[in-house]
């Protein structure tokens, strides 16, 4: 299992803040992981395949696309941070 | 070092001296210098009268990203000591929303290693910002300026 937490505004346009899936076999990287939610359709494909803007973090470290995910990671989605 | 992320207002000059004295304690007179940052929150953005903010956060990642950012600024500059309080949940106009604080021996250090710290924290810390105006509510976006700034460290 994976898990996968959204954040601020993606999780309002998702309605979505959290998820646990199987990490379905071919998998293995950021990029294929947002592809695979993708294919759910609509604000899905919107907001995870096509939003350049959309922001990673693996195991709560900042993570770029081709970063390897594996089971029993935790993946977030987020906009761009505006703390301070 | 002194990371926190709570709900709680600080109170600027009783972190000071609790950052002074516990570096008293642990290495003697070291500290010649500090700079501090308060982060306050603003009435008006982008042109409309705010009379709420939210601060969402990270849970786990806020308090790593803050202290990975602490880290940094303590390998590029030789610093004594790095207090970053910043607060989530609702607040209003004029509330405290940060406070960075850095120790030295030497002033040049502790206003790099503030003012980096500070834009880091803009870019990388897991915060997000919801204002209430008039119309409504609305997420904070992202400024381009803040970026600008993060990016030009990583030419020095």
């Amino acid at each position: 299992m994976i898990r996968i937490l959204y954040f601020a505004s993606v999780r309002e346009t998702l309605n979505c803040a959290e998820e646990q899936i199987v990490l379905p076999d071919g998998i293995n990287d950021v990029q294929s992981l947002r592809d695979y939610l993708g294919t759910r359709g609509g604000i899905w494909s919107d907001k995870l395949t096509q939003d350049r803007m959309i922001k990673i973090a693996v195991n709560q470290e900042i993570a770029s696309n081709d970063r390897p995910i594996k089971t029993g990671d935790e993946i977030a989605f987020f906009p761009p941070v505006t703390g301070g | 070092m002194k990371i926190a992320v709570q709900k709680e207002d600080f109170d600027v000059g009783a972190e000071i001296q609790q950052m002074q004295a516990a570096t008293q304690r642990a290495l003697g007179g070291q500290i010649g210098a500090i700079t501090s940052f308060i982060g306050i929150a603003r009435d008006i953005n982008e042109g409309e009268s705010i009379t709420e903010i939210m601060l969402e956060h990270y849970p786990g990642m806020t308090e790593k990203a803050l202290e990975s950012i602490a880290m940094e600024a303590a390998r590029h500059w030789k610093l004594v000591d790095v207090v970053i309080i910043h607060r989530i949940g609702t607040l209003t106009p004029q509330d405290q929303i940060v406070l960075v604080a850095v120790a030295s021996q030497h002033r040049k250090e502790t206003f790099s290693a503030c003012e980096f710290i500070v834009d880091r924290l803009k870019t990388r810390a897991p915060f997000w910002k919801k204002e209430k105006t008039i119309q409504g509510l609305r997420w904070v976006n992202a400024r381009e300026t803040d970026e600008q700034a993060a990016e030009r460290w990583n030419e020095r």
